[in-house]
């Protein structure tokens, strides 16, 4: 067998094996939905009258500002999902089975292939999820063609690559579970600094650059732009470029974590 | 298929037979302190070896260097024919590792383990459901099959656990602690799995902390004391180093103890513990003899023991008197 068809099907049973938890124990996973719809509610329900004040110059109502922070929402749900991750990753470096593994003359790579794989679809499957939460709350995207969908998808597929790549390394450096959860905090806390809920020019001007400089804004933003026709600018390439810098920077990072000698 | 990696046929007569298992100045040190400090092995093909030591002596960094799991920081091996640091890839394909902490997914069942083993060693699907079923009835898993690991019992695991290794038909398996925290019954199991693969003509790598399992399994036995093999040799040649079982005396009263250490004379002295022993080899009639003596000298300790050749004994004749006080207050306990 070729290395490459060897990588395959090592990195093919591990994710098997990521899946089989995940359906096993969906616990975590159903846990780290609740707080993407939880925020959906609230916003949309509690704060969102004096919310959808603040944007459009003042004239939006409920729906609008549905529109407005859904796109933020998905990507949440992203960030929390990875969580998960990062958590699922340090619990399963404490297993004796990834020594058995480490032993074993499988693909050396794939051991963290499979929980990459398994994390970007369980990060689909929440987006999918919270979308039809958001649908069912009156979401509406304006106008986008089938084009723009597809790229919407293949948007949330890049990020969530980025951010578990990320989230693997995190998990790697991670003693044990609760440390894996706060070193994965970011994740969570980002797209809360980001222009998820208010547009960037309403908040403080010392605040704006946090809000501006990171991953979350961007790919908002193009989100946005591709479900609901606002301008994307050069949010589209700025998200690419953030996608495929923290998907090689958690490649080499996690990898080169997982290489080392265990303890 | 990977079942032909290792050339390791017998029939070289008048020759050595081929090494499964060689090491020269194996090295490795956890910052400051330094865990194995040259350590020479030659394990041939088809053999037991027990490597004996007790906790910290450094038996479970050997096995984590020769299974490729950590690298030596010096030295050079080679296990199955290849070189540990040029081809671990080679090795691995070759070996089969049980770990002391077992080396199962807790969070899916034994059945689905082993069917995971029999994928990453690209059985097919056939095969591979062939393979797990035969080794989970040979091991006595096939009720607890449907359940997920992480409910077994200790020894339930370490059979898993086995039975996981064994997938791959390795010629070359690893056993670290293979019976520690195990019950009697389970340790006795466990035994008669190890005799089951060596007559299989398995090369098996041992550590134990128990003498009386290496005695019972190994063709060779070393002893690692402080990251060094103290004394290497059959179970039979470990034992002429080991100068038999003594009789312990512990007294209450330091005056008597010292009137009794001087009366006695060819005692070994325990001052801190207030003890004394007096070699003997268990036997009733040796036993008596040394009664009669102690009635002569009039010496009446508060606590006599017999204590039968053990571990201990082996450390306190291979590695000097240092250890033999902490290791003696141990027994008294």
């Amino acid at each position: 067998m070729s290395a490459f068809s060897l990588a395959v099907r090592d990195s093919n049973t591990m994710l098997r094996r990521n899946l089989l938890h995940a359906r096993r124990y969906p616990s975590l996973t159903l846990n780290l939905l609740l707080t993407p719809i939880m925020l959906l509610l609230l916003f949309v329900y509690i704060f969102g009258d004096v919310m959808s004040a603040g944007i459009g110059g003042g004239g939006a109502d409920r729906s609008d500002y549905i529109a407005y922070i859904v796109p933020g929402i998905l990507l949440m749900t992203i960030g929390g999902t990875v969580v998960g991750t990062a958590v699922s990753v340090s619990n399963d470096m404490t297993e004796g089975i990834i020594a058995r593994f480490r032993t074993m003359a499988i693909h050396r790579g794939s051991v963290l292939v499979g929980h990459v794989v398994g994390s970007v679809l369980q990060s689909v499957m929440s987006v999918v999820l919270v979308g039809a939460v958001a649908v069912a709350i009156g979401f509406r995207s304006t106008d986008a063609t089938v084009l723009e969908w597809l790229a919407a998808f293949g948007l949330l597929v890049l990020f969530a690559m980025a951010l578990t790549w990320i989230a693997v390394g995190m998990g790697l450096i991670s003693p044990n579970a609760e440390a894996a959860s706060n070193n994965a905090l970011p994740m969570i806390l980002l797209p809360l600094f980001s222009s998820a809920f208010i547009p960037i020019d309403t908040m403080p001007g010392w605040f704006q650059p946090i809000a501006e400089y990171q991953p979350f804004t961007p790919a908002i933003e193009t989100l946005r732009g591709l479900l609901l026709g606002t301008g994307i600018g050069n949010n589209g390439w700025l998200t690419i470029a953030w996608s495929l810098g923290l998907t090689v920077l958690g490649y080499f990072w996690s990898t080169s974590k997982f290489n080392q000698d265990p303890k | 298929m990977p079942s032909s990696v290792m050339p390791m046929s017998n029939s070289g007569d008048g020759q050595k037979p081929p090494a499964a298992v060689s090491a020269v100045g194996l090295r490795k040190s956890y910052g400051d302190k330094l865990v194995l400090d040259g350590i020479d092995l030659r394990i041939p093909a088809g053999t037991v070896f027990a490597l004996l030591g007790p906790n910290g002596a450094g038996k479970t960094t050997a096995v984590k260097i020769l299974s490729t799991l950590i690298t030596a920081d010096g030295g050079q091996a080679q296990v199955g024919g290849h070189d540990l640091a040029a081809d671990p890839q080679a090795v691995r394909a070759a070996i089969g590792v049980t770990g002391q902490f077992s080396a199962v997914d807790g969070l899916i069942t034994g059945e689905e383990n082993m069917l995971l083993m029999a994928d990453l060693h690209h059985l097919s699907k056939q095969e591979g459901r062939r393979v797990a079923a035969e080794l989970l009835e040979r091991f006595d898993l096939v009720e607890a099959a449907k359940k997920p690991a992480s409910t077994y019992s200790g020894g339930m695991k370490r059979r898993l656990d086995i039975a996981m290794t064994l997938v791959g038909n390795p010629r070359i398996i690893f056993l670290d602690e293979p019976t520690t925290g195990l019950d009697p019954r389970s340790r006795h199991n466990m035994w008669g799995i190890i005799r089951e693969l060596v007559s299989d003509g398995v090369t098996v790598f041992l550590t134990t902390q128990y003498l009386d399992e290496a005695d019972e399994l190994a063709d060779r036995i070393a002893v690692l004391n402080d990251g060094k093999i103290a004394a290497e040799g059959t179970a039979d040649e470990l034992k002429r180093l080991i100068p038999g079982g003594h009789v312990r005396l512990r007294f209450s009263d330091p005056d008597v103890y010292q009137a009794a250490a001087v009366a006695l004379r060819e005692v070994t002295r325990d001052d801190e513990a207030l003890a004394l022993q007096i070699l003997c080899d268990g036997s009733q009639r040796e036993l008596r003899v040394i009664l009669d003596w102690l009635d002569a000298a009039e010496i009446e300790a508060d606590e006599l023991t017999v204590h039968t050749p053990d571990l201990d004994d082996v450390f306190f004749a291979l590695t000097g008197g240092n250890n033999v006080p902490n290791q003696s207050k141990e027994t008294v306990r």
